[in-house]
């Protein structure tokens, strides 16, 4: 496994050169036009026929839904695509590894079927769009008003997709995250998590691994954490008693906000737009909701009331092999997360970090197999 | 007055006695210089500093800030950077407030307890320890110092060979079977540049590996495109303009036409800085198992040190990274007051040949002793075995040798120091496996192979 990386550092793609630049530069400029200026990819609006890349679109979505292609239909396949593409490749260069195997399978078929297929054959199905494994709070519209009412006219299929949603958050996550760790979720389910891994498994490499990079991280992540909970909170006080000024701004305006603030431009435009610049992860790992709350969950120590002890709830840690870590720094490098795992590894330390997202990459790029992803 | 003015010099003066005598007994604050800043050297700065408020001046001609010497070939094919290769992040050493000094040690005086600097500066020490490592070993025949003829030992080298294969793009062969040769190797055919290794012995680093391992990694490093002339030597390295242009091997004569040779035919201790001094020397620097040299205040550790009462069975030098690395935590505890004996322990180690994990545990001698049962397991296809040697009348286990699998270090190493029997091994082997999940097992083959012995 460990000579895939070979050349990483010559790459002016790969080492933030002339390439790197160019293409941040489109993938940020394509995530503006979607978000603020979709009528640009040629999306028709007041029930004009679209034309340009969402009119190429068209057929697909007539085909799926039967209906046309809107500005979100496009990306959400092109995301698709990407995640299949890249994917392959990552399966071609990671052939001799099972677990890296299945997990891209994994990512490859969450993406496909429950972010692309399902949703859309939902919507042309005149039900409530709903990605089954996004959860609140990633999902940050989970709980907005149009949301709630659509699934609470959609009947019993609306009442169970709420239902989902509440247990997905309160219980599927604790338990599972509890068993594999945060990893699951991460790197094998998540569609932010996939694109990282697969389109963006080039770039891991340029994450920062400063400690003034881990300190940002964490205010910056559980600040975003605070953010989406104070407004899923105003919104639903707003829903339940009418009144709108809950935390002294409008309701609406805050997750307006939120949506813009964090749900398009940190998670698009700067997490993926950036990919080239500062690795696949920054969104996951400076930005997302569901991975500081994951976070918190694989790290947090409980006392049972059977125990006298606390223990930590997450079976999941990296265990290192004795003595025979050679301080080479590979596992570090290629840490999408930005963890120094070297650190640990040299000390002969298990390593149990927040941010871990389990993806194994570590381990496989270790030249000693020093790396071991264990739920113990 | 005069009374006031006395009884304050008084004062003073016992005040200075009581710093100096803080200063200088030992056990109390000292002045520790370590020279060398490899993974002994830093190993032993970190953990004095952890263990005390000595003043501690670490001194390296290599580096500014201690890096991994292992991770070199990983720099030349582009996988790592220079600063992804530092030990500890730069602040570290300015947080634990640790010197470091860039120079070279020219001279140590140990009357005077003072070393020099090429640039004349000296610099006393209440303790020092040296850590300067090995150098690579040069072959004696002629042409070793024609251009394009190098090792591959500090980073210099590896600056040399940049500079080599950006203008050379012709063959390179390599003089040496171990495994910075293979590394040297992998090295050079990321750059494309097509590669011959010489080796003495009659298949790939024969001498350590037993026979089938052996064989299975020549046959490897054959795969990836390189020839192994086997049971040959260089005797003269061929050149032109000062340029190397070929090597001639001893037993068929012929020349190897190349633009580089690479030599790796092994390391020696780096004894330079104790030349002339009282300090004795035998292969490297002499130390008991305090890690002190024949001169008082003085240590020697990793690579550089000699051990005077080395285990039976067990090398005087062993040049590796963990024992260098365990040499700087032991001699860290001596000089916090805690005076500690370097024990060799159960040998380990591990290395890549290629995509090739290697891992060894306890003994395995390249030639089975007749004492000795080794049961050996390779994949029928893939390039992984595993081998369990254990002692015949005992059934005692001796050691593990493992190819592209991973066992776990700590059960491997609890086996053999509680002498465990082969039948335990056995029934627990599962325990061992340290390969990343879903990987495919084989403790299967193992047990019924060993059931077929029985
Ligand atoms: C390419 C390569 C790959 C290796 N891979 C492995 C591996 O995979 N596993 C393994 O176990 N071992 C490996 N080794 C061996 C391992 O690197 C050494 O055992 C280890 O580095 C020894 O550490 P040390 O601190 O004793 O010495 P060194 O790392 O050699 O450090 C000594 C330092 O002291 C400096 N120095 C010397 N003299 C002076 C002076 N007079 N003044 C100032 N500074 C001085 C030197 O320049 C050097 O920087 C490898 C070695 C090489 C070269
Ligand atoms: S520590 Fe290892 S498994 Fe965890 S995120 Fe980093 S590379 Fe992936
Ligand atoms: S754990 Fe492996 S990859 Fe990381 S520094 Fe140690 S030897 Fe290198």
């Amino acid at each position: 496994m460990s000579d895939i990386y070979h050349g990483t550092w010559f790459s002016s793609l790969t080492s933030r050169g002339w390439a790197a630049w160019l293409l941040a530069v489109i993938l940020t400029a394509g995530y503006v036009i979607l978000y603020w200026f979709p009528s640009i990819m040629g999306l028709g609006s007041d029930g004009a026929a679209n034309t340009g890349l969402v009119g190429l679109f068209d057929p697909l979505s007539m085909y799926m839904k039967g209906r046309p292609a809107s500005e979100w239909f496009v990306y959400g396949t092109l995301y698709t695509m990407a995640i299949l593409v890249m994917g392959i490749r990552f399966l071609i260069r990671y052939r001799g590894s099972r677990y890296q195997t299945y997990r891209t399978l994994s990512v490859m078929f969450f993406q496909t079927s429950f972010a692309f297929i399902l949703p859309e054959i939902l919507q042309g199905l005149n039900k409530p769009y709903y990605d089954f494994k996004s959860i609140w709070p990633l999902n940050h519209y989970f709980f907005l008003d149009y949301n709630l009412d659509a699934m609470l006219q959609a009947g019993t299929l609306g009442y169970f997709m709420l239902f989902w949603g509440i247990a997905a958050f309160v219980l599927i996550t604790p338990i599972l995250t509890w068993f594999f760790g945060k990893r699951w979720y991460c790197s094998w389910v998540c569609g932010c998590g996939g694109l990282a891994e697969t389109a963006g498994d080039p770039f891991r490499h340029l994450s920062d691994k400063s400690t003034t990079a881990w300190r940002i991280e964490k205010w910056v992540v559980y600040s975003v954490l605070v953010f989406v909970i104070l407004m899923t909170v105003a919104v639903l006080t707003t829903r339940i008693t009418g009144f709108r000024y809950i935390m002294l701004i409008d309701s609406g305006t805050l997750s307006a906000w939120y949506g813009f603030l964090i749900g398009a431009a940190f998670s698009g435009v700067v997490g993926v737009g950036f990919y080239p610049l500062l690795g696949s992860r920054v969104w996951c790992r400076f930005g997302c909701p569901m991975a500081a709350y994951l976070g918190i969950l694989q790290t947090i120590k409980v006392r049972w009331p059977w125990s006298d002890e606390k223990k930590r709830l997450s079976k999941f840690r990296i265990t290192t092999n004795g003595g025979q870590c050679i301080s080479c720094g590979n596992c570090s490098t290629y840490c999408e997360m930005g963890i120094d795992v070297k650190a640990y590894a040299q000390q002969q330390q298990d390593i149990i970090r927040a941010s871990c997202v389990g993806c194994g990459i570590c381990s496989a790029v270790c030249p000693r197999g020093v790396l071991k992803l264990e739920n113990m | 007055m005069a009374k006031v003015f006395f009884t304050a010099s008084y004062v003073r003066v016992i005040l200075y006695t009581f710093v100096i005598h803080l200063l200088t007994s030992s056990g109390k604050k000292m002045h520790i210089v370590i020279v060398g800043n490899g993974i002994a050297g830093s190993t032993a700065a970190l953990k004095i500093r952890e263990g005390g408020d000595h003043e501690i001046t670490m001194i390296s001609d290599e580096s500014e800030f201690p890096f991994a010497r292992t991770a070199l070939m990983y720099v030349f094919m582009g996988q790592l950077k220079q600063r992804n290769t530092l030990l500890y992040e730069p602040h570290t050493w300015r947080e634990k407030n640790i010197n470091l000094f860039n120079g070279k040690v020219v001279r140590l005086n140990s009357h005077t307890k003072s070393i020099f600097m090429s640039s004349g500066k000296q610099i006393f020490y209440d303790k020092l320890i040296i850590a300067t490592g090995s150098r690579p070993v040069m072959p004696d025949i002629p042409g070793t110092s024609l251009h394009g003829v190098q090792g591959l030992y500090h980073l210099a080298d590896l600056q040399t060979l940049e500079n080599t294969v950006r203008t050379e793009k012709g063959r390179a062969v390599i003089v040496g079977g171990g495994l910075i040769a293979v590394e040297l190797a992998e090295m050079l055919l990321s750059r494309h540049i097509p590669v011959t290794m010489l080796v003495r012995e009659k298949s790939y680093w024969a001498n350590v590996l037993p026979p089938e391992e052996s064989a299975m990694i020549t046959a490897h490093i054959w795969s990836k495109g390189i020839e192994v002339i086997v049971n040959e030597e260089a005797v003269e390295i061929l050149g032109s303009n000062g340029n190397v242009c070929g090597v001639r091997t001893k037993y068929s004569g012929e020349v190897i036409q190349c633009t580089l040779c690479g030599i790796a035919i092994g390391v020696s201790p780096n004894t330079d800085l104790v030349k002339n001094t009282n300090i004795h020397v035998s292969r490297g620097i002499l130390v008991n198992e305090y890690l002190e040299t024949s001169s008082e205040d003085i240590y020697a550790i990793g690579d550089c040190a000699e051990l005077q009462n080395a285990d039976p069975g067990r090398r005087t030098v062993e040049a590796v990274w963990y024992c260098a690395r365990t040499m700087g935590h032991t001699i860290a505890r001596t000089l916090c007051g805690e005076r500690t004996s370097y024990t060799q322990g159960v040998w380990y180690n591990s290395a890549k040949f290629f995509d090739v994990e290697y891992q060894v545990y306890g003994e395995i001698p390249s030639e089975i002793p007749p004492s000795v049962h080794t049961m050996y397991w390779k994949h029928p296809k893939e390039n992984k075995s595993i081998r369990i040697n254990y002692d015949k009348s005992s059934g005692v286990v001796l050691g593990f040798n493992l190819m592209g699998i991973r066992y776990r270090s700590s059960v491997c190493l609890a086996w053999i120091i509680e002498r465990a029997h082969i039948s335990k091994v056995m029934k627990e082997l599962s325990a061992a496996n340290f390969d990343p999940e879903f990987s495919l097992r084989y403790e299967a083959e193992l047990k019924s192979m060993y059931h077929t012995l029985l």
